[in-house]
């Protein structure tokens, strides 16, 4: 890096720079490039450096700089306030779907010009997050499943249905997520029972699935908001229903451990971040590169195989077999959040959701 | 040797130090959050400098003050409890042979060393259904079949007293060592049974004690958030976990700040009035 560095003041100095920096060969060009990505803390930050970054600096010659980011808003407040002093803590982000609403409203995403990534017709449509009018403010990173999950010892048979969260016999069974925007329960209870989240789009509506979703709380053992808490309990048998996350589930089941997770027949939750780029960044070419990488179908299915993330490229395209796209995904039609309400009712739905499980 | 009040600055140096940690790491923080409280909110946004009320009124409603009066009614439980399982404990202690007091104040200080996340996860275990002291009753005998204790209130002021307890004995026990013990000597002389002495000597002889600890016990239950989630349902979360839940999960930091100045004030209000009542008790 400093003998680089070095190399070009001295040429620079030289003067002529830019025809001299032009003829610099390709590859003493590529070592100078690096990017900044941000991606969630722990468990993902290593899997992505252990198995995506080393490959990507191997095959485009951009080094990268990976940075741990927290989850929640945490790090969209860093970005944003970075950003006004023409800062980027991180050039591309990983970043959840309420954060990206979040951002667009004070215009924090560069937009992504599309023709430059090559690989975004295999892009399923859903995972593409654009402005209101149009320009693509963040690109599919990877895609999560939150479903149904029983102990196999206390149910013999899998449940089908995301009905058997109202089913009176299963009273003080279920471990449900505490947090109105991280457990979709409103979606699920739209899609089950008012016939599709499209019923969520007037207040009366969502006040309706409040109503139905009160029906719940008998049932409810534990709220949590610590995954481990509920991971634990589920193991045991002690909750031995409730929603969690598919791929950490399926984990637990190939160690040995008596869970199962079930897509139920109206769709497991799917939950996604997106990749994007900081309007403060000065390596929007080098960001193009890096998102149009990850869009590759060979890539996402390495993301599958060895993150256990679901894939945000059509299935056709990729190479997973039946049994590894199955253990991180499903072809039911996914329930997919109303991220625009956490955005534009957040604190209605917090006070109304609060008041629910609390009173 | 005759103790002389300070008299020049240099005599207050040693002060300096302790007020400038206070400042820094106490005084400085609160004040923002004071000043945080009377932002602006931004829905979907962040937050904007401004002094507006609209974080303590929407604090101010049915529902906040029933978790708030639960949080109080739970801190008040707790710390009663606590008293009144310490006192007796520690008196009892304090008779005993120097060697037992050791070991006994060991194993409390080692209490100490657990964190809050540890004791919410072991009581959790020993309430559950699975792998709990139920178990062992149905072994017994005593019971048909194995049933979950959590989540209940009973568990939460449980794992709740059992963190706090120590400290009230590490409060009480000094004043308890103090304790003159010719004035029980005296009491059953003229005739009093040793609970009686203890009820009418030993308890009134140390109000003032005892009223620190409770009011200590009070504000350290208060702050609890973690015990509370671990251990009970919905209706038994505090106020603390609806802050934690405003402050991280939300971004409102307005509104966690609000109700945590609430808190705050709520706490100092309930202080003031036991020590005032005190000193009026005194008086009479």
């Amino acid at each position: 890096m400093n003998i680089n560095s070095i190399k070009r003041r001295t040429l620079l100095g030289a003067g002529l720079a830019g025809a001299s920096m032009l003829a610099m060969p390709a590859v003493l060009r590529a070592q100078d490039k690096s990017l900044k990505v941000g991606v969630y803390g722990g468990y993902f930050k290593d899997s992505f450096d252990k198995n995506i970054f080393p490959e990507f600096t191997k095959a485009t010659g951009i080094a990268v700089e990976s940075v741990a980011e927290p989850t929640g808003e945490a790090w969209l407040v860093q970005l944003e306030q970075a950003a006004r002093a023409g800062q980027a803590p991180a050039d591309v982000s990983m970043m959840s779907q309420v954060a990206m609403l979040k951002g667009q409203a004070t215009e924090l995403w560069t937009p992504i010009d599309m023709a430059k990534i090559k690989h975004a017709s295999d892009l399923l449509d859903r995972f593409v997050n654009k402005y209101p009018d149009g320009r693509v403010a963040g690109v599919g990173a990877v895609s999560w499943y939150i479903t149904l999950v029983t102990n196999t010892n206390v149910y013999k048979e899998a449940p089908t249905s995301w009905t058997a969260l109202w089913d009176p016999a299963n009273a003080d069974k279920l471990g449900l997520l505490a947090l109105v925007s991280n457990s979709f329960l409103l979606e699920v209870t739209a899609k089950t029972h008012m016939g599709g989240t499209n019923a969520l789009d007037t207040e009366e509506g969502i006040l309706k699935a409040f109503e139905k979703l009160a029906e719940v709380k008998p049932n409810v053992r534990l709220w949590y908001r610590d995954e481990a808490q509920f991971e634990q309990a589920l193991k045991s048998g002690e909750i031995p229903m409730g929603q969690y996350y598919h791929d950490v589930t399926g984990l637990a089941a190939a160690d040995g451990h008596p869970v199962r997770s079930t897509f139920p027949k109206e769709g497991g939750i799917q939950d996604s971040g997106c990749w994007a780029l900081s309007r403060a960044s000065q390596k929007s070419e080098e960001a193009h590169i890096f998102i149009d990488y990850m869009c590759q179908p060979a890539i996402q299915a390495t993301l599958s195989r060895k993150v256990g993330t679901s894939p945000t490229v059509k299935r056709e395209s990729t190479d997973l077999t039946e049994k590894e796209f199955a253990a991180v995904s499903s072809d039911i039609e996914p329930i997919v959040p109303r991220y625009d309400l956490y955005q534009t009712k957040s604190d209605w739905l917090n006070q109304k959701w609060t008041e629910l499980i609390v009173g | 040797m005759r103790r002389e009040p300070p008299q020049t600055f240099g005599d207050y140096s040693p002060l300096l130090f302790p007020a400038a940690m206070l400042t820094i790491f106490f005084v400085v923080p609160f004040g923002t959050m004071i000043a945080v409280s009377f932002f602006q909110r931004q829905q979907g946004g962040f937050y904007t400098p401004a002094f507006v009320f609209d974080n303590y009124e929407r604090f101010l409603s049915a529902f906040f003050g029933g978790v708030l009066g639960f949080s109080l009614m739970m801190a008040i439980a707790v710390a009663i409890c606590c008293v009144v399982l310490a006192l007796p404990f520690t008196y009892l202690l304090t008779r005993m042979a120097r060697r037992v007091q050791i070991v006994w104040l060991v194993a409390l200080l080692s209490i100490l060393s657990l964190s809050e996340v540890i004791i919410g996860f072991a009581w959790s275990t020993l309430f559950s259904r699975t792998a709990g002291i139920t178990n062992i009753l149905v072994a017994l005998g005593l019971m048909s079949e194995a049933k979950a204790l959590t989540p209940s209130f009973a568990a939460v002021l449980t794992g709740m007293v059992y963190q706090a307890f120590p400290y009230t004995v590490l409060v009480l026990f000094p004043a308890l060592v103090r304790l003159d013990p010719t004035l029980t000597e005296a009491a059953r002389t003229l005739g009093a049974s040793p609970p009686k002495a203890f009820f009418t000597v030993v308890v009134p002889a140390l109000r003032n004690t005892i009223v620190a600890t409770l009011i200590m016990v009070f504000i350290f239950a208060l702050g609890s958030y973690l015990l509370p989630q671990l251990l009970g349902r919905p209706q038994h979360w505090t106020l603390s976990v609806l802050i934690t839940d405003q402050a991280i999960y939300q971004s409102n930091m307005p509104f966690a700040a609000a109700m945590a100045v609430f808190l705050v004030l709520v706490t100092l209000g309930l202080v003031a009035l036991t020590v005032i009542a005190g000193r009026k008790g005194e008086a009479a």
